[in-house]
């Protein structure tokens, strides 16, 4: 049944993206007939016709999201709607930094401090919207909101007040020490001159961690049981108030770590003194939907939509704008957002299969 | 005086949108349907309004061009609300992501297009809409320097639209049906009231007042669209909370965000202010902030409707 069940949620998953390519190709047409194939066909394989590099940049792309993914998935799981992952991922980023170019003395363990930092950072930045709803019965959607906005202008003041962080001529936060920058951990040599590094594996690790703490543990069973059924929980004796907040929290370190490892990339990036969301905690809850929450399915899909994102770049040559990436990418959670219209679909098809089956064999007697 | 009149014209600016977009939020929300695809709405109606401001620089301006370009607002979020309203009513989508998809897909597309039109992602306007002073009203002591000078039209058309607000919904039928469908959608069925149709009249409401706000937004405070309207449909969304679902209430609540909004903005030209020390982020925090507080005291007591974000199902008890 388990397995039937997924089963529709992929086709559904399939379908969206489908669309999504579909409206993207009808663009494309419409702007610019001539180019309109082959954009179509870059979007396709772009990152494949740049040798390694290529490659790599998309796994480059995917650490964050795969991370900011997982935050949103891991909070459907628990029944939360966690669109408060743009401001977690701008409070880790902040962390990270500041131990990034404060922490030198820290010598080759600063980048996994910073790390650490990004992380404790986060869980407790994302466990306000959660001890607001556990303890006040507020709905995390609007506190999440609340919470980005927030913590973005506290981020922007923090660092342009501080003169030890802040480069005024950029209007950017000041490069972190060498000894804060991720390990490659030889990802630099298969993928020759791209910006991937050992972040990449973090990503994978905590997708891991997140799936044996859902499927094989306790506190990921009551977590899930909340997510399902929150009365249910609490009747059979779990804590929920406790629950609501540990899940928030560890969606918060989630988005908080992608934050810290785009910072630390070494690829050049710096927190910018701008009043706009970060972006990755929104392409978060593309990823978690397209992968059905499910930590696995988040993976592939964080992959998908960096793949798709590093083929738009290359657009650029054919003179059609980016944004189309961003406009498939819409139109796809658009369309996953009806995988219930799809399950009854499918369902209806194979229960007239199986009506048709059962009249013939009834038939035959 | 000057300074106080200059803050409350600057405040007006500010405050008309989100109050818009706030009762725009209101009508859906009433109707059952949660709206969080207002910042999409509001770039989508800013973006084809100023586009068409853009287009017929040479052969309109004034007045006349501001009205054609509020409908060409009105009717473009209009139509991109119905793909919310499709999503949620319709396939039952949840309500959340078919918001975020809007709210990607509005800046996405309005950059695309830009680019596509006019080789850059900007849309320049030229703004000849500001009426310096009122005729024979603007000369009224106080009064005249508060409403009626360095003002525009939408301001009066925002007002008019908050007390029609009032009225549609507390004393007339549609009003109280709507208001049905949000509390208990099944009790509305059950005594003749199409539960469809009243969704989809509140979320096509919230759709032309999205778009307007879009365009409210942009005229007084910009010369030119960049595909964003800064969070306004969010803070809009905030406003609708802190003002409790309630017309006059919202308008209270926008006029607090836009004064904070002002204060952020111009705090160096307020003398009282560029002494104090405070820095402007502390006001831009202040409205979220605020939220979350009256959140947290009215979340016991909420006036929220009581049916939204569940898609209606006629078979369910």
């Amino acid at each position: 049944m388990k397995r039937k069940k997924d089963s529709i949620g992929f086709l559904s998953s399939l379908f969206a993206i489908v669309v999504g390519l579909l409206v993207g190709f009808l663009i494309l047409l419409a702007s610019n007939p001539s180019e309109a194939g082959a954009g179509f066909w870059t979007i396709i394989t772009g990152p494949l016709t740049h040798g390694s590099k290529g490659v790599g940049q998309v796994f480059y792309y995917a650490t964050p999201i795969i991370l900011t993914g997982l935050s949103v998935g891991f909070a459907f799981k628990t029944g939360l709607f966690n669109i408060g992952a743009s401001g977690q991922f701008i409070i880790g980023a902040f962390a990270a930094v500041v131990v990034g170019i404060k922490g030198e003395a820290l010598g080759s363990a600063q980048w996994l401090v910073a790390l650490l930092a990004a992380i404790v950072a986060g869980a407790i930045w994302g466990a306000i919207p959660g001890l607001f709803k556990a303890y006040f019965n507020v709905n995390e959607v609007i506190s999440c909101i609340m919470t980005n906005y927030i913590g973005m202008y506290l981020v922007n003041y923090l660092v342009s007040t501080n003169k030890g962080l802040y480069d005024k001529i950029h209007n950017y936060s000041k490069n972190v020490a060498e000894t804060a920058n991720i390990p490659k951990m030889g990802l630099d040599k298969i993928f020759e001159g791209s910006s991937v590094n050992g972040g990449f594996f973090i990503a994978v690790i905590a997708v891991i961690i997140i799936y044996i703490l859902l499927n094989k543990t306790t506190f990921g069973y009551e977590l899930k049981a909340a997510g399902f059924n929150k009365d249910a929980s609490k009747y059979a004796g779990m804590n929920e108030k406790r629950n609501i907040v540990l899940s928030m929290a560890i969606a918060g370190a989630l988005s908080a770590l992608a934050g810290a490892l785009l910072y630390l990339a070494g690829s050049g990036k710096h927190i910018e003194i701008q009043d706009v969301l970060a972006g990755e905690g929104f392409t978060g809850i593309s990823v978690a939907l397209l992968g059905l929450s499910n930590p696995i399915g988040i993976l592939l899909a964080g992959i998908f939509i960096a793949y798709i994102t590093a083929g738009g770049f290359y657009l650029q040559l054919l003179n059609f704008s980016t944004e189309i990436i961003d406009i498939i990418i819409a139109v796809i959670i658009y369309f996953s957002a009806f995988s219930l219209f799809v399950r009854v679909v499918i369902t209806r098809i194979q229960k007239r299969k199986e009506d048709a089956k059962t009249a013939e064999e009834g038939g035959k007697k | 005086m000057d300074t106080l009149f200059l803050v409350f014209q600057q405040t007006m600016f500010f405050t008309i949108p989100l109050l818009l977009v706030a009762l725009g939020g209101m009508f859906s929300e009433r109707s059952g349907i949660i709206n969080i695809a207002l910042e999409g709405i509001m770039i989508m109606g800013a973006f084809t309004s100023i586009l068409f401001i853009n287009l017929t620089q040479d052969k309109l301006s004034g007045q006349v061009q501001l009205i054609l370009a509020i409908l060409v607002a009105v009717v473009t979020g209009i139509i991109f609300s119905l793909l919310h309203a499709f999503a949620s009513i319709n396939m039952k989508a949840d309500q959340t992501i078919s918001g975020t998809a809007l709210n990607m897909f509005a800046p996405a597309f309005a950059i695309f297009v830009a680019r596509r039109i006019g080789g850059t992602q900007q849309v320049q306007f030229k703004n000849t809409f500001r009426i310096d002073s009122v005729p024979v009203l603007g000369d009224i002591p106080v009064i005249g320097d508060l409403f009626f000078k360095n003002t525009y039209i939408t301001t009066y058309i925002g007002l008019a639209i908050l007390v029609i607000s009032v009225v549609v919904l507390y004393y007339t039928r549609f009003g109280l049906r709507l208001r049905a469908c949000g509390e208990h959608p099944q009790a509305a069925d059950s005594v003749g009231i199409n539960v469809y149709k009243m969704q989809y009249a509140g979320v096509i409401i919230s759709g032309a007042l999205g778009g307007l706000g879009g365009l409210v937004f942009v005229v007084p405070t910009s010369t030119n669209f960049n595909a964003t309207v800064a969070g306004y449909g969010f803070l809009a969304l905030a406003v609708l909370i802190f003002g409790q679902w309630h017309p006059v209430k919202i308008l209270g609540a926008a006029f607090f965000f836009g004064l904070m909004k002002t204060i952020a903005a111009s705090y160096s030209a307020i003398p009282v202010l560029a002494t104090s020390g405070i820095p402007s982020y502390i006001y831009k925090m202040i409205p979220y902030i605020a939220t979350l507080i009256v959140l947290v005291f009215t979340s016991k007591n909420s006036q929220a409707p009581k049916a939204e974000g569940i898609p209606y199902d006629k078979g369910a008890r």
